[in-house]
């Protein structure tokens, strides 16, 4: 009844480009920001926020940065895992380089130095797509690995080759080290995820993002009407990495708290985020978010159901997720590209017409 | 009249009118002794001719006779083999395609090469990209100057969108409309470039004659209202003959007639070319 645009007339072009042309959906995405910042922090503990809501606000920054890549100006990456590393190395160098300044500088830092190693590996896609430009990334996360755990000045030359991330505040805050609170850690994601969903909504709608599609769907005819390829790629390179780091930080300083590169930042993750980004939808920022939390709720759930409800041995879950996982990759793989958030805009498509579908 | 007045293609380097009467302005863009060679293949062969302020040009000749790769060669896509681009009395160096779209050069492709995944207005959106001047940063924040350029940008897209009456399918991804109208939104991408020069590869292949007459009406009314310099390439003899103001006729990647419809149409090698008389 209420999902509808009748009598919610779009008088200029500004109106008509708006994130939510519905009246419903700006109210419903008002409701869970509302809800985000409003309720959750107050409800939230240690279990909740380390098992599911910082991983979940985490992984879906890295995973909006790897579809701005991959999804929109469709460049395959296998090198997340290396670029969340990079992000997260540099976050550590800065915040025990200068410890006086605030964490939150210290992690936009990361995501900058972040977006320059990205726009470094990014060079070759410039010669080299599709297959050939995934193993590049591929090498390129092996080889970062390589070099944080080879060079021990990344890790300030301590013994265990861990890097621990020192105790920082924000406004008397401790969202870092062993005595932050769950809604501290919650919080500082959850204000980052935010701030930078944003930023990728803008770049995507407007010129930027136009030119990344336009290289991801056909680069000859991107390049003959003014899009300068060399720009486009690195740009979505430079973007995309600069939140991969920026989540890689987070990942490090803000969630684990003590890292050893090849265990958190390995190929694994870079799988992990790209298979977000395939079931929640490419070419989507809500995707990137249903994809996060699909892959993060799936073995909480089937933890709790299966080992906690039936009573299966823990090894048998975890092949069933795998299970589920890869089938469900095959199935969007093949049957729907655009993942969830093109199941959800399907199903807002029939509400909008129900219940008189002609 | 000396001979240094002359062009390459042998009419008057001024402004003249034609033996039935049409006005033909000044040289825009031409092309001096192009060849282009694919390995052991010759595309085109030491082909020079003109465009000029205004007028449509015709490209015309049977399957494989170079069109394409002239056109090719137009738009920066080829490296000739040998020969020079001039535009607007000099020389045009060795640019990649995205820098001859900012000279002010669009185009269409024989087969079809929208951007699928993206509606007809992203689309059409996209063909400003050479006018578009905010940065990432404030694009980033979309405020100020990039919301203000985008709603500029979006009225003369809207003015195109009227323009070739496409108003229904702006929000439809162009992957899944209709060939025909693919077509015409590809002619809108090439438009919304406000391009000085406008080459059309086929713009009415696999069309029926209802859309024909539409695409052709689309063009003439952007070379009249706009004053767009237009090179078409089209297999249709009637409708080059319609719409066009000057000829040029390809056999076998070398030139064989260039002028007037009426000229070209009463040329005999064209004749011969056409009714599939032996090569020596
Ligand atoms: N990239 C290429 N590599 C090799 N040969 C090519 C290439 N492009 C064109 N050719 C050859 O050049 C010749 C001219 O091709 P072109 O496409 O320009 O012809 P056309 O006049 O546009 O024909 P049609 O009417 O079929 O479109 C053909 O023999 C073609 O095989
Ligand atoms: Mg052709």
């Amino acid at each position: 009844m209420f999902y509808r645009e009748a009598g919610d007339f779009h008088t200029t072009y500004k109106d008509d480009n708006q994130t939510f042309p519905i009246k419903f959906d700006r109210i419903r995405y008002y409701v869970v920001l509302a809800v985000a910042f409003g309720v959750i922090p107050f409800l939230i503990n240690d279990y909740w926020a380390n098992a599911v809501f910082v991983p979940f606000l985490i992984y879906a920054i890295a995973a909006i940065g790897l579809n701005i890549l991959t999804g929109y100006c469709g460049q395959v990456s296998l090198g997340t895992g290396g670029f969340m590393a990079v992000g997260a190395y540099a976050c550590y160098k800065l915040m025990t380089a200068f410890p006086e300044v605030s964490i939150v500088f210290h992690l936009i830092g990361a995501g900058f130095v972040t977006a320059g190693v990205g726009v470094l590996f990014g060079l070759p896609s410039l010669r080299i797509k599709g297959f050939y430009l995934a193993v590049a990334t591929l090498a390129a996360q092996f080889f970062l690995v390589w070099l944080f755990n080879k060079v021990p000045w990344f890790y300030n030359y301590s013994a265990s080759g861990q890097i621990n991330a020192p105790e920082r505040t924000v406004f008397g805050m401790a969202v870092t080290g062993p005595n932050t609170e769950a809604w501290a850690k919650y919080m500082i994601c959850l204000v980052f995820l935010t701030v930078l969903a944003w930023i990728a909504r803008n770049l995507t709608r407007g010129t930027v993002g136009r030119s990344w599609m336009a290289i991801r769907d056909m680069d000859i005819a991107a390049e003959i009407i003014g899009v300068n390829p060399l720009r486009a790629k690195l740009t979505a390179f430079a973007v995309s990495s600069f939140f991969v780091g920026i989540a890689g930080a987070l990942f490090f300083s803000v969630y684990l708290g003590a890292v050893e590169v090849g265990e958190a930042f390995g190929i694994n993750k870079s799988f992990l985020v790209l298979f977000m980004i395939i079931i929640g939808g490419l070419g989507s920022i809500f995707g990137s978010l249903a994809g996060a939390a699909f892959l993060v709720l799936l073995p909480v759930l089937l933890k709790n159901i299966l080992v906690g409800g039936l009573g299966w041995p823990i090894d048998i879950a975890a092949h069933m997720e795998l299970i589920i996982v890869g089938g469900l990759i095959v199935v969007f793989l093949i049957a729907e590209p655009h993942g969830l958030a093109q199941l959800w805009k399907i199903g807002k498509e029939k509400l909008r017409l129900w219940p008189f579908p002609h | 009249m000396s001979v240094e007045q002359m062009t390459t293609t042998g009419v008057p380097a001024e402004p003249y009118v034609t033996a039935d009467g049409r006005q033909i302005g000044n040289v825009l863009m031409e092309m001096k002794n192009i060849t282009l060679r694919f390995g052991g293949v010759v595309a085109i062969s030491d082909i020079s001719f003109d465009i000029r302020e205004g007028e449509i040009r015709a490209i015309i000749g049977p399957n494989g006779a170079g069109k394409s790769s002239m056109l090719n060669v137009i738009s920066g896509f080829y490296v000739p083999t040998e020969g020079e681009v001039w535009f607007r009395g000099s020389k045009r160096p060795q640019m990649k395609p995205y820098q001859v779209a900012q000279q002010g050069l669009a185009r269409t492709f024989q087969n079809i090469a929208l951007f699928k995944g993206m509606s007809t207005l992203d689309n059409i959106m996209t063909g400003r990209m050479t006018r578009m001047k905010t940065n990432m940063l404030q694009q980033a924040m979309w405020w100020g100057k990039a919301q203000k350029e985008e709603g500029e940008h979006r009225e003369a897209v809207e003015k195109i969108i009227d323009f070739l009456e496409i108003q229904a399918i702006r929000k439809t991804p162009v992957g899944r409309l209709p060939y025909g109208l693919q077509k015409r939104v590809e002619l809108g991408r090439a438009l919304a470039a406000e391009p000085d020069i406008l080459l059309l590869d086929e713009p009415m292949a696999g069309m029926n004659v209802e859309e024909k007459e539409d695409m052709s009406r689309f063009i003439l009314d952007v070379n009249d209202e706009f004053g767009t310099t237009i090179a078409l390439i089209e297999h249709d003899m009637g409708v080059v003959m319609d719409l066009s103001d000057r000829v040029v006729v390809m056999d076998y990647g070398r030139k064989i007639g260039d002028g007037t419809p009426d000229e070209v149409r009463n040329n005999q090698e064209v004749i011969d070319a056409y009714l599939g008389v032996e090569h020596d």
